[in-house]
């Protein structure tokens, strides 16, 4: 074996080592790396499995449940657009009876979970198996009570972060209203906080003036996290068919595209909140997700790129620890609003 | 269920058979041995600016040689599909698959079956049509230049229209089928949204059982985005609402499945 070869060898021994420490943790919950899935970008998981092993994120957010289930917005949902895409889904959800009975508990079958718990130093009782990876669920609704309601239900349930969505563009009622208005995103996350059992993440919106006094708004009532930033409103024009792109007319902007737009944004809540930040907008690889983490963020979430890169999340998770590896990062909290 | 590829096919030839219809034949490593008819590849260009792969049916599956031919439209200026004509043999396309559910091919053995096919939607019913050991009439309707119309030839008595009566009936696939008096105890369609709505009320009309395939635009093609919905009769059990995933649920649908 020669010099370079021992080297690389040795590199190896050395990334599989736990002296590289991913851990993060988000409002006391531990998540063993930084990546996690963006809602609605990833379903419950099941259609990634072929392709990533799903124990190897941070965390898995599901896509947004409600109290009732939504059907959703007619097509066509999306549209390409110049290095991002445009959706209208409009929450499409089976409502939380289902996604309890039939999503959690698929999710949690797929990620050890049981083993882990029984695993851990406390028997699980704190759900903070180091190994496991979290379970975080996306919440929304048309009115304060629908969001309570499902917050309420998910208390008894394998749960470790709930992220209350008040920012989807695509939804009349609900969502947005709360999104851009500081006075009432402060008012719902309290609401949200009385019934909740878990910490309480707010996404926010960045079609909005000035996205850290959201942030603020939401610190006031109480949220233990924040994430940021859900899709830009846009609007495309089929110039053939002479209409919209999407049935909805306008659609949330996502993908690379949005990347500067975000980063900026997670930097800008990062310095106004001492809240931890979780960054996405147009994550696709490691590279993309250490400027977030630079810029403040605590974790990122992988979203559009999901879809035309499956194995993106993984690939994330990997890009990370090479780049501690290469920077003799020792810890990745140290990087963590690194950027000032 | 895990059987879909992600994988690098290597073009082996690459045809212009129509103004804009274009025949490629591709090499895969597992994708051809996983495939059945009216299953569908997502096909990715190199461009960084088009992010989301194009969800291109299969035209023929060739297993013994592990090939795909997919046979498309090239849909404009700068577009991916664009990109995807200008691959000559021996350059390399990105493509996963095989995706979607596909046609049941058992429910048609030995019985008297109609093909009936619109546009760009003839391409997948050509390995159906290999694959089926039933009777066929073949029905295929195009706006005005037909393809593919002689390679089905060799499975089944077929039967064009042409909307400007280039060629055959003048009109569309269902004045064919009335002026041929074509008859059949089940069908598989696949075309533009007004004919599947055509078909389907045809057929359930005259009580046949019908396949359709259905398209929409899709982002993830595998299940998870909610992109490609089309609404179904019944609350769909995976969504829990009336509406069902045409790339994963589908392509393929019994008619009175789906509302068109």
């Amino acid at each position: 074996m020669g010099a370079a070869e021992r080297d690389r060898a040795g590199d190896v021994a050395e990334k599989k080592e736990s002296v590289w420490n991913l851990a993060v943790n988000i409002a006391g919950v531990e998540l063993k790396n930084p990546v996690m899935t963006a809602s609605g970008t990833f379903g419950s998981g099941g259609e990634y499995r072929e392709f990533v092993d799903l124990n190897c994120l941070g965390a898995v957010v599901t896509k947004g449940v409600a109290n009732v289930p939504w059907p959703g917005n007619p097509a066509p949902r999306i549209a390409e657009t110049y290095g991002g895409m445009m959706n209208a889904i409009g929450l499409q959800n089976p409502g939380m009876d289902v996604f309890c009975k039939r999503d959690l508990p698929s999710l949690q079958k797929w990620l050890h979970r049981d083993f882990c718990e029984q695993n851990s130093p406390d028997g699980g009782e704190s759900g903070h198996a180091l190994d496991t990876t979290r379970i975080v669920v996306n919440v929304c609704g048309r009115s304060v009570e629908d969001y309570c309601e499902v917050v309420e239900r998910l208390t008894e349930e394998p749960v470790d972060l709930l992220e209350i969505n008040i920012s989807c563009p695509n939804v009349k009622e609900g969502g947005i209203a709360f999104g851009q208005d500081p006075r009432a995103a402060e008012q719902i996350t309290r609401a949200v906080k009385k019934y909740a059992k878990q910490p309480v993440i707010m996404k926010l919106s960045p079609n909005v003036t000035d996205i850290a006094e959201m942030a603020k708004a939401v610190e006031a009532g109480g949220a233990d996290g924040v994430s940021l930033i859900n899709t830009l409103t846009g609007m495309k024009i089929d110039i053939h068919r002479q209409t919209f792109a999407v049935a909805n007319k306008t659609g949330g902007l996502s993908g690379p595209a949005i990347k500067p737009i975000a980063v900026r944004m997670v930097y800008e809540v990062a310095q106004a909140v001492s809240l931890p930040v979780i960054g996405m907008g147009g994550i696709a690889t490691a590279e993309d997700a250490l400027e977030f983490i630079l810029a403040g963020a605590t974790a990122v979430s992988v979203g559009t790129a999901n879809f035309y890169s499956p194995t993106a999340t993984a690939e994330v998770v990997d890009g990370i620890r090479d780049y501690m590896v290469r920077h003799k990062v020792k810890d990745i909290k140290e990087l963590v609003g690194m950027v000032k | 269920m895990s059987c879909k590829r992600m994988e690098q096919a290597v073009v082996i030839s690459q045809d212009r058979i129509a103004p804009d219809i274009f025949s490629m034949w591709l090499q895969t490593e597992e994708i051809a041995s996983l495939a059945v008819p009216g299953q569908f590849l997502s096909l990715y260009t190199e461009d960084k600016s088009k992010l989301l792969p194009r969800p291109i049916s299969l035209c023929e599956i060739d297993e013994e040689k592990g090939r795909l031919r997919v046979v498309y439209r090239v849909t404009g200026a700068n577009t991916g599909t664009e990109q995807f004509s200008r691959k000559v043999a021996g350059e390399k396309i990105k493509v996963l698959g095989p995706l979607g559910n596909g046609f049941p091919l058992d429910v048609g053995r030995g019985k008297k079956v109609c093909l009936i096919g619109g546009g760009i939607g003839v391409p997948p019913l050509l390995e159906l049509a290999r694959q089926l050991e039933a009777d066929l009439q073949i029905v295929m309707g195009y706006r005005d230049r037909t393809f593919l119309a002689e390679e089905f030839q060799k499975y089944g008595t077929l039967f064009v229209a042409t909307e400007d009566g280039s060629a055959g009936t003048k009109g569309t696939v269902l004045d064919a089928i009335r002026e041929q008096a074509v008859s059949a105890e089940l069908i598989y369609a696949c075309g533009p949204a007004p004919m599947l709505r055509a078909v389907k009320q045809y057929a359930e009309t005259e009580n046949i059982v019908c396949y359709v395939s259905m398209e929409e635009r899709m982002a993830c093609g595998i299940g998870a985005c909610l992109a490609c919905i089309c609404q179904s009769k019944e609350v769909d059990e995976h969504s829990n609402v009336h509406n069902k995933r045409v790339c994963k649920d589908g392509p393929v649908f019994l008619s009175t499945e789906v509302e068109i």
